[in-house]
């Protein structure tokens, strides 16, 4: 037993909720091997309900490993999808040489950096120094604990998932004042402070812009925000919300450090911008972050706009769930690489204009309209 | 109170949009500079000096390495040069291949430009299609010459190299597919609002200003003077082409940016004219001495490169090496203007400013 089958499981297990019979009778019933899943869906509960001991310790460690690496691994293929998808815009053919088209190439640059000797610059601070890059690695996986990827598959079932995703994700912002200021450098400080500003200008928009979202579903429970969607695309919150789904996608790709916004770490101009002097492994927890975030906010969108694992009509639900939510998912995330492909990048001032000035009236206003709407259609 | 200090920032050497070894020390109030010193003289190889001692079709390689974007038209100020002085007469296919080149060499240093600029600005891929296009003209050359970047293709008195057969039809079926390509990058990147908002109205400065600065090429024509060497002191054959010099109006990033696109259609109008003008038959090389020796005195003679006016001052005592050569270099003119607009700027224009000066570090520090 291992790769996806392990999911279901384990919400069920996290959850303590679904019976073991109905675990079983569900997956069988979505086309998961259910035989073997309701057999270890019944050991799995044996020792879920035992008192703690080295061994359940021990296969709870092994788990949350297993977890990672399977989030690692599609982290890895992320990057090697934008890579080649860019390349193939910029009339390059990407990544081809390591493995077969390609494929090993993410693994042999995160084997590159593992190798790379570990620099710490002498008048750097050294604890914060340290700190930062886990600071920036932590919360970017743990906010991908409460991502309903369909009905079933889920880490855990907050009924405050989407504040325990923004609450946690601003945590990354921490991370990169800290790295900038403990590096001790200026172009890293210049980078970090762009970034305080940037992410806590966007933070607001992109919570107020969900608020029509939370407003229609009435919850915060990303599940419920699903189920709340309709069967067919129209119902999803993306046309109902245009507004919202504009300004969260504008703040998303802020918040992500992404072009155009990619201005903390600005080449151009601020050479790396927080993340210059961290080179090594250090750097590589950096940019995995960075892109578990893409990852996060990409399934945020699907879940919050975009129906989640519903299909787009009603006769097409013989494709599994998974898929349509994969299919979403992999559009988000494309748009985001065709963004990056096609933009410069915007000035910190007109990004602070755009953030203050723009964005945040416009979410307002979205917020107005959608309790409008509620009291005139709804109630 | 808070205790604030403006922050000395050390732009270069080592840095990815100073294009080469170039530094700027930078004082900072926040993101504001109040003050900026530029710092030259990293890549400086004495040129000049060199020049003293090296007979005249020795110099030629050494003028590769000035402008490294645009050699061909430095080899053309320096045999340019040698041949005013000496009264040579230059074969007419052997100048349309000179001109045409240059020409394409305008085209392809543009295009450097066009896409470092937008690097600068945060957009990756106009850089690789920019390069994709050059790498045509690149592979014109290295067809024509032998190298792709450091030609050393013009000799007093003529070419190296004749065209090879089937060259011509080449740069005929590169013109069409440029003009192509240009529209292309004006619906990416002209239009492009956040392009526009970064560009407009930045490192502004007006035509007296320009002109008190010595400033040339399209630096100078984005305020609206129109002076273009190629009209108004017709070297080579371009008085038999017709061609405009297109001119801004405001005199921002944005004006320069609109001028070198469009000499980049010029330089094509005037390609597709000397294709058709293009002799059939003739020499590519002059009656030049097989030892060049100018007669005694000086001369200055000077040409458009696309980076400006590039002069070459040569004094001659009548012997095989030049007594002083000096090169007025487009570049390092222009330069000079840079702390006049940096100061109560942001960072993030710094790089914008200096990117629509357009200057090779190769040809500031010659």
């Amino acid at each position: 037993m291992g790769g996806i089958y392990g999911w279901p499981l384990m919400s069920a297990a996290w959850n303590g909720l679904g019976g073991l019979a109905d675990t079983g009778v569900q997956a069988a019933s979505a086309g998961w091997p259910g035989g073997r899943l309701a057999a270890g869906a019944a050991w799995l509960k044996s020792w879920l309900t035992e008192p703690l001991t080295w061994g359940s310790a021990l296969t709870i460690t092994l788990w949350t490993v297993l977890f990672l690496l399977i989030v690692l691994v599609f982290v890895t293929y992320a990057i090697y999808y934008e890579r080649k998808v860019i390349g193939w815009m910029q009339y390059r053919v990407g990544p081809n040489r390591t493995g077969p088209l390609g494929l090993l190439q993410t693994v042999a640059d995160i084997l590159k950096l593992l190798m790379k000797e570990d620099t710490i610059p002498r008048k750097a601070d050294r604890v914060l120094f340290i700190l930062a890059p886990a600071l920036a690695f932590v919360p970017a996986f743990a906010v991908l604990a409460v991502i309903p990827y369909t009905d079933r598959l889920y880490f855990a079932d907050l009924n405050v998932g989407l504040l325990y995703f923004a609450a946690l994700s601003s945590i990354s912002t921490l991370a990169i004042i800290i790295g900038g200021w403990a590096s001790n450098n200026k172009y890293a400080l210049l980078g970090g402070m762009r970034s305080a500003a940037q992410m806590i200008s966007y933070e607001v928009p992109l919570v107020l812009s969900v608020t029509g979202v939370i407003m229609l579903s009435g919850s915060l429970n990303l599940r419920r925000i699903v189920e709340a969607q309709g069967d067919w695309f129209w119902q999803w919150n993306f046309l109902p919300q245009i507004i919202g789904f504009a300004v969260f996608y504008i703040a998303a790709v802020s918040e992500l450090n992404r072009t155009p916004f990619d201005l903390p770490e600005a080449e151009s101009e601020l050479v790396a911008g927080y993340h210059v002097e961290y080179s090594g492994f250090r750097f590589a927890f950096f940019m995995l972050a960075e892109y578990v975030y893409v990852y996060a906010i990409a399934a945020l969108t699907t879940v919050l706009f975009l129906g989640g694992w519903h299909p787009p009509a009603p006769f097409l639900d013989f494709i599994p769930g998974i898929l349509w939510f994969m299919l979403k998912f992999a559009l988000v995330v494309f748009s985001l690489f065709w963004i990056r492909a096609s933009f410069p990048r915007v000035r910190i001032d007109q990004l602070m204009s755009l953030g203050w000035k723009v964005l945040l009236p416009i979410a307002l206003l979205n917020v107005f309209l959608t309790a409008v709407y509620m009291e005139l259609f709804v109630k | 109170m808070i205790r604030t200090e403006e922050l000395l920032l050390n732009v270069g050497p080592q840095h990815p949009s100073t294009h080469g070894v170039f530094r700027i020390i930078v004082k900072l109030d926040g993101e504001v500079i109040t003050e900026a010193t530029p710092v030259m003289g990293y890549l400086h190889r004495g040129t000049e000096k060199l020049a003293e001692n090296l007979n005249y079709t020795q110099i030629i390689p050494y003028t590769d390495r000035m402008d490294y974007v645009s050699a061909m038209t430095n080899n053309y100020v320096i045999v340019h040069a040698v041949e005013t002085m000496m009264g040579l007469e230059v074969p007419e296919r052997a100048e349309y291949l000179r001109l045409l080149v240059m020409e394409l060499q305008r085209v392809a240093s543009h295009l450097v430009w066009w896409g470092t600029y937008l690097l600068d600005i945060g957009a990756m891929s106009p850089f690789l299609y920019a390069f994709r296009d050059r790498e045509k003209i690149v592979n014109l050359f290295n067809e024509l010459c032998g190298a792709r970047l450091t030609y050393n293709y013009m000799r007093v008195g003529g070419v190296k190299w004749d065209a090879p057969p089937g060259w011509l039809d080449k740069v005929k079926e590169f013109v069409p597919y440029m003009e192509k390509k240009l529209e292309e990058y004006d619906r990416l990147v002209s239009g492009n609002e956040i392009f526009l908002a970064r560009i407009k109205g930045v490192g502004r400065y007006d035509a007296a200003t320009a002109i008190d600065y010595g400033l040339s090429g399209a630096n100078l024509r984005c305020t609206g003077v129109e002076w273009d060497l190629r009209k108004a002191e017709p070297y080579s054959l371009y008085d038999r082409f017709e061609f405009d010099v297109p001119t801004g109006r405001d005199g921002d990033c944005y004006a320069r940016y609109l001028v070198r696109l469009a000499e980049i259609r010029q330089s094509l109008r005037i390609i597709k004219q000397a294709l058709e003008q293009f002799p059939a038959d003739g020499p590519t090389m002059g009656k030049a001495p097989r030892v060049i020796r100018p007669p005694e005195g000086e001369v200055y003679v000077r040409i458009e490169s696309p980076r400006g006016e590039i002069g070459c001052h040569l004094v001659s005592k009548g012997k095989q090496e030049p007594y002083r050569l000096k090169f007025r270099r487009p570049s390092f003119v222009n330069l000079q203007i840079l702390p006049k607009l940096l100061v109560g700027e942001t960072m993030t224009n710094l790089i914008t400013i200096l990117g629509g000066i357009d200057i090779v570090v190769g040809e500031v520090d010659c």
